[in-house]
């Protein structure tokens, strides 16, 4: 009797939002520890096994929970220390296994760096550790973040929870996954293309891709660097622009970081009000080549915003059409560049081949067996764009293509002051349903790549259900503007949520505890990706 | 613009230094053709009067004082190195023969 009230105490809590469990830890209510355990337990209870989720790659219990002790003693010992606690102090994240940490493995889901320990973390992980957040473990992606499934990761595909046989999206599958089931409250991921909003799209979660430049990079092992940013994945609009906040401003260490931070974003999104807000539906971004349910929700969202008193017209971005075809040049011509480095020689997994042979010879075995296909393919690709009699055809012509993107959003946002969109074409497909169809996959980042393009910020809030699948909606603003998309999206989140009664997560199926079917050991103790072949 | 070749493909990956073997070029060029077709638009839309951008936001160079940093130990450097010795990488040779 007393294990079940227990059972339910502990479901109460890891379904609270990322605030109310920093609220309840203020007032002591609740300790980290208890609360760290919690999410502990929920990690043991449904992330291992053969249905589990396998949302993280490591489980980091020891230091996550000596993190949470130290919160704890901080609180209780009251005075000056415990007031200047960072108000999310306490409640548990994970991190994206391409940022890099002290103490814990980064894989970034490849075979090239399995096993390997940074020497130093990223600056995004400092912050968490001077706010004293603790740290769950690192969690799956694609390889490098190349992928819109999760299924490129070397070290087993994630589930997506609201249906175990489909994809939680990618790069940042992990991520939204472990938010979506309960195992953690916030989460970090790095948006390249789409890669946080994807995932929270398909996961009824909600991801944040701040403003270009408004969160260091420092720490993130990068694919593209004109496009890549990392920002916040949480279960709610508020809880993500908090944890951006916390994230974000200058870092020297980037020199790409913006010098002024990006202030009032949760603040902008208690505001809950749109009265006045001028919205801007983007024509390029609906239509052909999205599922009907995705639209039906989005307009939908649409009518709900205008019902609060914004004003919704339509515009045009006529160059989006090329952002696609931009975008897949230049995102492979960064990333065989950025992904140079690994070549066996300073760290990562050296292979030598049989007959043994020169550097050269063993830089081509080595990076022949720690490159995944997807890999291979956009480093192959990135180096034909950049090639001699190709460049300016290619890199230099999807370099204008964004030019004119940055200039349609330019135009577009004098007449608004968002814009809106599905985030994603579809909902979540089936495990493997696109993996041999390199196109498909990249046809799922219509419309979040071209805020990765012109550098502006955009988010995912979930818009409901589509035949019992989350769908999400985009709302996009001009570079620095990130307080009026977290306001827009905060909006369009409580008018849903009054409609359905409760948070979309209130429809979400419960999970098996997948224990029984686990080997005996693999609990709550240190688990890292690589020896299991999951 | 002539489309992607089977030898072509071998030559990238021997730039890109990623050993492939024949059934490997074989299905990367298949690919590869599928893709460069879809994006091969890009190259038809801006005309000359059309700047590039190479970063999203506009930045200029950013300076700052040459002063010394935190640094990595030579130990912490090398501790995840394939192979060390005397305090430095040791890499394969760069020769023949050597």
């Amino acid at each position: 009797m007393s294990e079940t009230t227990e059972t339910t105490e502990t479901n109460d809590l890891i379904r609270l939002t990322a605030l109310q469990m920093a609220e309840r830890l203020r007032v002591g209510e609740i300790t980290s520890v208890e609360l760290t355990q919690a999410h502990l337990d929920r990690i043991a209870a449904v992330d291992g096994g053969e249905r589990g989720v396998h949302a993280f790659l490591h489980v980091n219990a020891d230091e996550a929970l000596a993190v949470a002790a130290e919160v704890d003693a901080i609180r209780a010992a009251g005075g000056a220390e415990a007031e200047a606690l960072h108000p999310l102090a306490g409640v548990p994240v994970a991190v994206k296994d391409n940022i890099v940490t002290i103490g814990q493995p980064t894989t970034a889901g490849s075979r090239m760096l399995e096993g390997w320990m940074s020497p130093y973390d990223a600056t995004v992980v400092t912050k968490l550790r001077q706010a004293r957040l603790p740290i769950l473990g690192k969690t799956n992606l694609d390889e490098f973040a190349m992928g819109g499934s999760t299924e490129h990761s070397a070290f087993g595909n994630t589930r997506n929870p609201w249906d175990l046989d489909r994809i939680p999206g990618g790069s940042g599958g992990g991520s939204a996954a472990a938010v979506a089931s309960f195992m953690a409250p916030l989460a970090l991921g790095s948006d390249t293309g789409g890669s946080i909003r994807q995932p929270g799209a398909v996961t009824g979660t909600v991801g944040a891709k701040p403003t270009y430049g408004g969160v260091s990079r420092y720490g993130v092992i990068a694919m593209a660097s004109s496009l890549d940013q990392i920002g916040p994945v949480a279960r709610t609009v508020q809880d993500a622009a908090a944890l951006q906040e916390l994230l974000g401003g200058h870092d020297a260490k980037d020199s790409t970081s913006l010098t002024e931070p990006l202030e009032g974003l949760l603040t902008a999104a208690r505001q809950h009000d749109v009265t006045g807000l001028r919205i801007g539906i983007v024509s390029e971004l609906k239509g052909e080549g999205y599922q009907e349910g995705v639209l039906e929700r989005f307009r939908e969202a649409v009518t709900v915003l205008q019902d609060a008193g914004a004003e919704v017209i339509e515009v045009s971005c006529p160059h989006l059409k090329y952002a696609l075809g931009a975008y897949y040049l230049i995102m492979p011509s960064e990333a065989s560049s950025n992904l140079a480095k690994f070549d066996g020689v300073r760290y990562g997994n050296r292979v030598v081949p049989e007959e043994g042979g020169t550097i050269e010879q063993v830089m081509g075995a080595t990076r022949a067996a720690g490159f995944g296909e997807e890999v291979k393919r956009r480093i192959i690709l990135g180096t034909y764009a950049l090639s001699a009699g190709y460049y300016d055809a290619y890199y230099g012509s999807a370099q204008k293509i964004r030019t004119l993107v940055q200039r349609d959003f330019d135009e577009a946002f004098s007449k608004v002051d968002v814009l809106i969109s599905p985030t994603s074409p579809t909902t979540a497909f089936g495990l493997g349903e696109k993996i041999d169809d390199p196109l498909a996959m990249y046809l799922n980042d219509v419309a979040t790549i071209p805020a990765n393009l012109a550098g502006i910020p955009g988010i995912s809030v979930p818009g409901g259900l589509a035949e019992g699948l989350p769908v999400g909606v985009q709302f996009l603003a001009p570079a620095r503007g990130d307080a009026v998309m977290y306001r827009a999206a905060a909006a369009l989140e409580s008018r849903l949520e009054q409609a359905w009664g409760a948070q979309l997560w209130a429809q979400a199926p419960e999970l098996d505890d997948t224990r029984s079917t686990q080997p005996v050991g693999v609990g709550t103790a240190d688990r890292t990706a690589g020896g299991e072949n999951r | 613009m002539s489309a992607i070749t089977r030898e072509d493909v071998a030559h990238l990956a021997r730039l890109a230094h990623i050993r492939m073997d024949e059934q490997e070029l074989d299905k990367m060029s298949g690919e590869l053709a599928v893709i460069m077709d879809a994006v091969a638009a890009v190259s038809e839309v801006a005309g000359d009067d059309v700047p590039p951008t190479s970063h999203p936001i506009p930045l200029t160079n950013v300076f700052r004082e040459d002063e010394p940093g935190e640094m990595l130990s030579q130990e912490q450097a090398l501790a995840m190195a394939p192979e060390a010795e005397d305090g430095q990488f040791r890499v394969p040779a760069i020769l023949d023969g050597e």
